[in-house]
């Protein structure tokens, strides 16, 4: 057990705090700017079984504070590149890829596998999701956020404590909360904050007291001063959830950016049979996938082929991750486009509802 | 309880994208407000903008109902992040 030494020698770990770890199971919700950190210190402390969550790709942009990524990660899930550097951190532990977006489908069978989620996402309606399927499942919640220089962090649904929902009753109006259009972040922001949510993981799993329950920690990197904000369990807020516990759906929150008609997961399409999808991608862009009824028109292309996507009805249309199709969707309703959405996860969530097979 | 309105001295603490609004991150300010509504009121006055906004706010380091009687000298007004 060398490798843990440094923990075991500390009274409050030991041998039996060291093997709390290894029996752990965290899932880790976005392997972006905070689930990079956080990931990084769960799986050097041993947490036994390690979920990653993640629909996106790593673009060039992300590696100014997404740790876990090099150049040689460009291109690829960000949930299997962090997999396949957390495995060369610690081979000891089980870790579990899931290269898909988070919906109101999955949510609860999956937080029923682990004990603790960890909210590293960065959409407000994945944010209530999250809050929502942990209240059904009763587990804790470590939530982290953040905006530019300042940050967020707290323990939520702790032994019946205070939920995000008690913290923030009424969701955002739809746009209000700037993070679509990239706002910019200070790259070492979501290092710390992350670090922390790793730390209050620990501190459940250990049993250490002073977990962030019902308590707001805010920090400003710029001045270096910190708040402490006490939120009160509010039950009626629980109770809504509760209630809906067989159709977590009606409880769902408009992301920030995309409006829902522009946008569509596969699971909202009743009828496959008679949606036309639309690959925007780039000819080098993998996985490909093999359907029916897809056209393969790059972006830049797609006024040129303007005639033959006005001909069709409930386009689908589909990037890598589901943002530059948001933009495709756009335009094409711009040019006159009108039964045209955006497919919510890109083509990973494809891959995943159609069991496709890569090519 | 007074129900009149009361002259005070406030230090009202703003965060993220509130911050950037009121062009600080905190602010003294003489108001003349019983309740936390009475006081934004104000506070939409002076940044229009600010009524757009989603936030929560604590008073005395403890989320209260825009409803609840101004009891501490400090407030601060917390808006949703969602960046991760």
């Amino acid at each position: 057990m060398n490798r843990y030494s440094r923990h075991i020698v500390l009274d409050e770990i030991g041998p039996e705090g060291q093997d709390r770890l290894s029996r752990a199971r965290v899932l880790v919700i976005g392997a972006g700017g905070l689930g990079c950190p956080a990931l990084q210190y769960l799986a050097a402390a041993g947490v036994g079984t390690i979920g990653i969550m993640d629909f996106d790709v790593v673009e060039e942009s992300n590696l100014q504070r997404q740790v876990l990524f090099g150049t040689s990660s460009l291109g690829k899930n960000k949930a299997l590149a962090a997999k396949h550097r957390l495995q060369d951190l610690n081979d000891t532990i089980e870790i579990v890829a899931y290269p898909e977006a988070l919906d109101h489908g999955n949510a609860v069978a999956l937080f029923e596998k682990y004990d603790i989620v960890v909210d590293g996402t960065d959409t407000i309606g994945t944010r209530y999701l999250i809050n929502d399927a942990a209240v059904l499942t009763n587990r804790p919640v470590v939530y982290g956020a953040i905006f530019k220089f300042e940050g967020q962090v707290a323990v939520f649904n702790y032994n019946s404590g205070p939920t995000y929902r008690c913290l923030f009753p009424k969701p955002p109006k739809a746009g209000s909360v700037a993070n679509c259009s990239e706002v910019g972040v200070m790259g070492v922001l979501p290092g710390i904050i992350g670090s922390m949510q790793a730390n209050e993981v620990l501190k459940i799993i250990l049993g250490l007291p002073s977990v962030l329950s019902g308590t707001l920690f805010c920090l400003d990197i710029r001045s270096m001063i910190s708040s402490r904000i006490k939120i009160l369990r509010n039950n009626s807020e629980v109770e809504k959830v509760m209630q809906n516990a067989n159709n977590l759906e009606a409880l769902r929150v408009a992301d920030d950016c995309p409006s829902t008609s522009v946008e569509v997961s596969l699971s909202a399409l009743d009828d496959l049979e008679g949606v036309h999808f639309l690959d925007i991608r780039e000819p080098h862009e993998t996985p490909k996938v093999h359907l029916d009824r897809c056209l393969e028109i790059p972006m830049a292309q797609i006024e040129e082929n303007l005639d033959q996507l006005q001909s069709l009805d409930n386009l689908v249309v589909f990037c890598q991750s589901g943002v530059r199709s948001i933009t495709a969707v756009r335009k094409l309703k711009e040019l006159g486009v009108e039964q045209c959405q955006s497919l919510r996860g890109g083509v990973w969530a494809l891959v995943e509802h159609l069991k496709l097979k890569l090519s | 309880m007074n129900l009149e309105s009361w002259i005070m001295k406030l230090n009202i603490k703003y965060f993220g994208m509130l911050a950037e609004l009121t062009q600080c991150s905190e602010e003294t300010m003489v108001v003349e407000a019983t309740t936390i509504d009475e006081l934004l009121e104000q506070l939409f006055d002076k940044y229009p903008g600010l009524q757009e906004k989603d936030f929560q706010v604590a008073q005395d380091q403890q989320i209260v109902l825009k409803e609840n009687n101004i009891t501490a000298s400090e407030l601060a007004l917390l808006p949703p992040f969602s960046g991760g």
